[in-house]
């Protein structure tokens, strides 16, 4: 235990001394604020929207935000220090494969939950306090919510650098597969489903519809924030599709982790069964 | 040696490694005892470093038994062998945005080292001065001296060490050279890895020679030279108008090779190697002179010519 404690202190402090930290912290920082201030520019006015508006415009940025940044974060941890040399060194001291993955995880995780909280946190508060929110105190516990789902959002995206960290021998192709997956779930998965939905006709049944969604971590992260929230129903588009079902923000949490556990699962079997 | 007291503490029984087709490793078995430095010698891929990763426990043997002070380092009561070993990887950069003393505590923490040691290990390997800058400003000596340092966290009382001396300078590699004296005096067992024979000499008890995966021959490397028969080369400088005070001379010099007016080069066997020397050293026209030894590539074509031969044979 003291192990996983030293390597995940290690990575938060590289986080901190390279100013990763900082960085994220302020770019989501900048981000709600901004969009907030210009969110209602659309009908003629700049100036604090409420709470509620600037969920829904930061849902739809972080998703694609988010994920890249995990990925950047983490996209070398294992394969970096393959080629730095230090992972067979590290792995001849008393630690496990799967402790060394859990430390770095525990690292990269901090980096990402307390830059997520602090700068969406800062901003949130700000928001409500310049735009005078009546609804203020209700919107809270969804800003809240929103916090915690990006944090999870981020940490899916941790999950899978490590499985692509795991899979390959070169940093570079590290990047370039990171780049893919973030593609992929970011843009190409909903472009695929959609034109599948227009090509059938809608034939795809409602009933498939949201579970399809559901394999995708973004979406699920969309529909947590979007479709589950009573003032984003007017914009959630492609969401609307899955109102209505039984996916509730707790159940969709509980997906978010299974979409954190699962790839990281899937990473420290094939880095324990991995030849050095 | 007295094999019965001392359990060994590296044992290798037919010890082989396939990695797909390629076989890194063939029927090795060898014994090292406790407060030897063995010399890992070979070729860039004769497969030293697989065996020093099947030592250590990073990957298991397709085939035979490897056992450190007793037990399976890639079994389940590894995690009680990792504390008593010591690794310096081959070329390693450590991590380049923190400074020396940070890299050494962070292992220390892993190895559940106490921090006192750190500053000791610092400066005996010689970077107490540049312990507080960062790795980044490194050179390629000073890595390996952190390398080192970190190596000998915790006192391990097995020491592997592969190609430590891979682009150091003369200077770094006789200082590296002087640690490894100080270790076997300390009674530390050591596996150092080479590719490149001169230098290491003086510093091992005993040569093990691998090739095509194959260990070739074991033993002292005076007794690897006897047997193989091979010559030293004596070189000699000095003034003579004709080669007449040659003949004079009264040991088995064979045919000298010219390298010019002054200089002349013999071959002469391990037995022969002092009378030579004397001899010429007796005689005024001789005004400098020196001995090498025949070269790894000599040791290593000859024994595996040896191996080659014996294994067609058998």
């Amino acid at each position: 235990m003291n192990a996983i404690w030293t390597v995940a202190w290690k990575e938060f402090r590289d986080g901190l001394r390279n100013r990763w930290v900082l960085a994220i912290t302020l770019v989501f920082a900048l981000l709600a604020l901004g969009l907030s201030y210009f969110g209602a520019a659309a009908s003629g006015s700049v100036g604090f929207t409420s709470l509620g508006t600037t969920i829904v415009s930061l849902a739809s940025l972080a998703v694609f935000l988010i994920p890249l940044i995990a990925l950047l974060l983490a996209y070398d941890s294992i394969v970096g220090e393959e080629e730095r040399g230090t992972l067979l060194l590290l792995l001849t001291y008393p630690l496990g494969r799967v402790q060394l993955l859990t430390g770095k995880f525990l690292g990269h995780g901090a980096i990402l939950g307390v830059s997520t909280l602090v700068g969406f946190g800062a901003a949130g508060v700000l928001i409500a306090i310049a735009a005078g929110d009546t609804v203020g105190a209700e919107l809270l516990p969804a800003f809240g919510y929103f916090i915690l789902s990006a944090t999870l959002l981020g940490w899916v995206f941790i999950a899978l650098a490590y499985l692509i960290s795991v899979c390959v021998s070169e940093k570079s192709r590290a990047a370039g597969l990171a780049l893919l997956v973030w593609f992929f779930f970011v843009l190409v998965y909903d472009l695929g489903l959609l034109g599948t939905l227009v090509a059938t006709g809608g034939g795809l049944g409602r009933e498939v519809f949201p579970y399809l969604l559901l394999l995708n971590p973004t979406d699920v992260f969309r529909l947590a924030n979007l479709a589950g929230f009573e003032p984003a129903r007017s914009y959630s588009g492609l969401m609307a599709l899955a109102r209505g079902h039984a996916l509730q923000p707790a159940s969709l949490t509980g997906i978010l982790v299974l979409w954190v556990v699962a790839p990281l699962t899937l990473a420290a079997w094939r880095f324990r069964r991995r030849e050095l | 040696m007295s094999e019965a007291a001392q359990r060994p503490v590296v044992g290798l029984d037919g010890v082989a490694k396939r990695y797909g087709q390629f076989a890194a490793l063939r029927e090795v078995s060898l014994d090292i005892a406790p407060g030897e430095v063995i010399g890992l010698l070979g070729h860039n891929g004769a497969g030293k470093t697989t065996l020093m990763k099947l030592i250590l426990g990073l990957s298991a043997p397709s085939a035979g038994q490897v056992r450190v002070f007793g037990l399976d380092p890639h079994g389940k009561r590894a995690r009680e062998l990792r504390p008593r070993l010591g690794y310096l990887p081959e070329s390693i950069a450590f991590y380049d945005a923190l400074t020396g003393r940070e890299v050494l505590d962070y292992f220390a923490r892993l190895k559940g080292v106490g921090r006192g040691e750190r500053d000791a290990l610092l400066a005996r390997v010689g970077l107490g001065e540049a312990a507080g800058r960062r790795v980044k400003t490194y050179s390629k000596g000073m890595r390996q001296r952190l390398g080192l340092a970190q190596a000998l966290l915790g006192r391990p009382e097995l020491l592997l060490l592969d190609e430590p001396t891979v682009g150091l300078d003369p200077m770094a590699t006789r200082d590296f050279y002087a640690t490894i004296d100080e270790l076997r005096g300390e009674g530390h067992t050591v596996i150092l890895s080479s590719h490149i024979l001169p230098g290491i000499e003086q510093h091992i008890t005993r040569a093990v020679i691998l090739g095509h995966g194959r260990l070739l021959v074991q033993g002292p490397l005076e007794s690897l030279w006897r047997s193989a028969g091979l010559s030293f080369k004596v070189r000699v400088r000095g003034h003579w108008n004709d080669e007449g005070w040659l003949q004079t001379l009264s040991a088995p010099i064979g045919e000298p090779r010219r390298i010019n007016g002054s200089r002349l080069e013999f071959n002469v066997s391990h037995e022969d190697k002092l009378a030579v020397v004397r001899a010429l050293l007796a005689r005024p026209e001789v005004q400098d002179l020196d001995l090498a030894p025949p070269g790894l590539e000599a040791l290593y074509v000859h024994f595996d010519h040896v191996a080659n031969t014996t294994g067609e044979g058998s």
